[in-house]
Order: C-alpha cells, then sequence, then structure tokens
C-alpha cells in the first residue's frame, strides 16, 4: 500500500460574489422542471497528492497553496481536507 | 524611448503592441521572454493580450509566477510604467499590481466586437493626451473581462480617479447596455494609486490606424511616449 497522503482542496466564488456560471446552471436546471433548486454555485476541486515521508504540516503547507495558487483571495474562498 | 513587451507561452497580441510603438510611433521596442528577468534597458512594460498558459486554473494566475513578472513586480514597484491589455491587465490583478480581479463575462460568452469607452482622467501617463468625456472607439475580445473589487475597493478607485475608461454608448453615455461583460461601474481601464501600473480589457492597439476600424487606441501609446517625454516622474 502506497503511503502518498492525498489533500483535497475546494475552491469557490465567496458568498455574495457574482458567480455567473452558477446562475446559468440554475436557468437550466429549471427549464429541465428541476425547480425545487432555488441557487447553484459552482467551484473547483484539487486533488493534491504529496510524496511519501512529507513532512510538516499536510494542511497548513496546502492552505499556503491555496493562498497563493488555488485560490484567488479577492473573489474565492477555500476548504481542505486531508484524505 | 524604449518598450518592453513580454511575451508568454500563448501570448498573442505581442506582436500587434510591438508594431504599434515601433512602426507607428517610432520608439525602440523589445519583446521579453517570460523566462527572462533583465528590464533594465526598458522605460515602458507592455503586458500583451493573449491567453497566457492557456488560461488555465484562472486567466493570468500561472504567468503570475513567471520569472519575468518578479521583475516587472520591481519594475513597478520603483515607479517604472506598466501597461497591461486585456490577458495582460488580468496579470496585473492576480499579481497584486492592479486591485480587484475578473470574473467570467455575465453573459458567459466570448465577446469580440467595437466598444465605446469614456475617458474619465486625462491625469495619467496613460491618457494624458484624451480629455475627459472624450469617446474612444476600441475593441474587446475576451470571455474574463467582468471587473469586480467589493464595494469599498471601487469607492477607493473612485475616490482617487483611478477609474481611467468606462464602458458607454457611442454618445458617451454610461448605460447598463453598453457594459458588454458586467463590470462594476462599467470600469474597463484602470490604474494604481501611483498611476504608474495601468491596465485595461479592451486592446488598443488593434485600434491603432483607420485601416482596422479605428485609429483611437494610438491615443493610449501617445499619452505613454509623452509622458515619458516630458520626463515627469509619476
Amino acid at each position: 500500500m502506497s503511503n502518498k497522503k492525498k489533500v483535497v482542496c475546494k475552491v469557490r466564488l465567496k458568498d455574495g460574489v457574482l458567480d455567473p456560471q452558477g446562475v446559468t446552471i440554475r436557468h437550466a436546471l429549471e427549464q429541465l422542471g428541476f425547480t425545487d433548486v432555488v441557487d447553484v454555485r459552482s467551484g473547483k476541486v484539487f486533488e493534491l497528492t504529496f510524496r511519501e515521508g512529507v513532512n510538516g504540516d499536510l494542511r497548513a503547507k496546502t492552505e499556503e497553496i491555496c493562498r497563493k495558487v488555488l485560490a484567488n483571495p479577492v473573489i474565492e474562498e477555500f476548504e481542505v481536507k486531508e484524505e | 524611448m524604449r518598450f518592453g513587451v513580454v511575451t508568454f507561452p500563448g501570448s498573442n497580441c505581442d506582436y500587434d503592441a510591438l508594431m504599434v510603438v515601433r512602426d507607428q510611433l517610432h520608439h525602440d521596442a523589445e519583446f521579453v521572454w517570460h523566462k527572462n528577468s533583465d528590464l533594465s534597458a526598458v522605460d515602458c512594460v507592455i503586458l500583451p493580450g493573449g491567453f497566457s498558459y492557456g488560461d488555465y486554473l484562472r486567466t493570468g494566475a500561472i504567468a503570475r509566477y513567471s520569472p519575468v513578472m518578479k521583475s516587472v513586480i520591481r519594475f513597478a514597484n520603483e515607479g517604472g510604467l506598466v501597461i497591461g491589455i486585456c490577458n495582460g491587465f488580468q496579470v496585473l490583478l492576480e499579481s497584486g499590481l492592479l486591485p480587484g480581479a475578473m470574473l467570467r463575462n455575465r453573459k458567459l460568452r466570448f465577446v469580440c466586437k467595437q466598444v465605446y469607452l469614456r475617458c474619465e482622467t486625462s491625469d495619467s501617463p496613460f491618457s494624458n493626451q484624451i480629455r475627459v468625456g472624450d469617446v474612444l472607439k476600441i475593441p474587446i475580445a475576451h470571455t474574463d473581462g467582468n471587473y469586480y473589487w467589493n464595494e469599498d475597493g471601487v469607492g477607493d478607485h473612485e475616490d482617487n480617479k483611478q477609474v481611467i475608461f468606462r464602458y458607454c454608448d457611442a454618445r458617451g453615455s454610461i448605460t447598463d447596455e453598453s457594459n458588454p461583460n458586467g463590470s462594476i461601474n462599467n470600469i474597463a481601464g484602470i490604474c494604481n494609486k501611483t498611476r504608474n501600473v495601468f491596465g485595461m480589457m479592451p486592446h488598443p492597439e488593434r485600434a491603432s490606424e483607420e485601416l482596422l476600424g479605428s485609429a483611437d487606441g494610438l491615443r493610449v501609446f501617445q499619452s505613454i511616449v509623452a509622458f515619458a517625454k516630458a520626463g515627469v516622474a509619476v
């Protein structure tokens, strides 16, 4: 069994920031008859695989990666989960 | 003066920009490859339009970490003139040299057409040859040009007169119909607080001679040259 560690990052637009893709998807759902859905927010998921024997706090490392690269803090927020 | 046009993998307006300043305004211009970091001979950096790094992750997000951008950030912080056009504007936002961020166009589509811009201030190295209220016809070509910044941030822009161009109709009225992408306050181009860094989504280099449908964009480059000639520090 591999000892590589996987960390999943979810990035999405902050509340209050217009999500034109989410709005369009919601309209499409409405057209298809899924009228119970009142809001859709889109986002991205990144799976990072760390090498075996990696040192240090993976969560902190991943959060730094999110802040610097994966998310734009002006418009996006992120959530990190170790698997 | 000497212009440096940065070429990222995926830049596609670098030649257009170079030709405007070299062939039409008769100034020196060179390409600066994204892996180079020497800007010592350059008076003004142009970050051109295109799709740097395939627009992967977010527009401008990968280019922002290329070697040349370290130098561009230093150059800008020392007062050097930097203009980002379209994708170049997106790179400036991602690098933090300009505030705010780009969202997908409100109608989600790639929009490529002539638009009208109203000049909001002549007080910048990029608009000193344009009068307040002048209407320029310049094309846009983008999918992510919906400029966003929170209320306080936009308020600061307005207070500091950092908004240089706004989308308008042919007569210069700022209307929602004339806003092609949903940008807050119809913002099409902004500068930083110290006014030496400027980004705009429309392409002035594509409107640099009548043959192209409009020569209005030339005035942006003429402003840069006039500013450099006057030798006024920002």
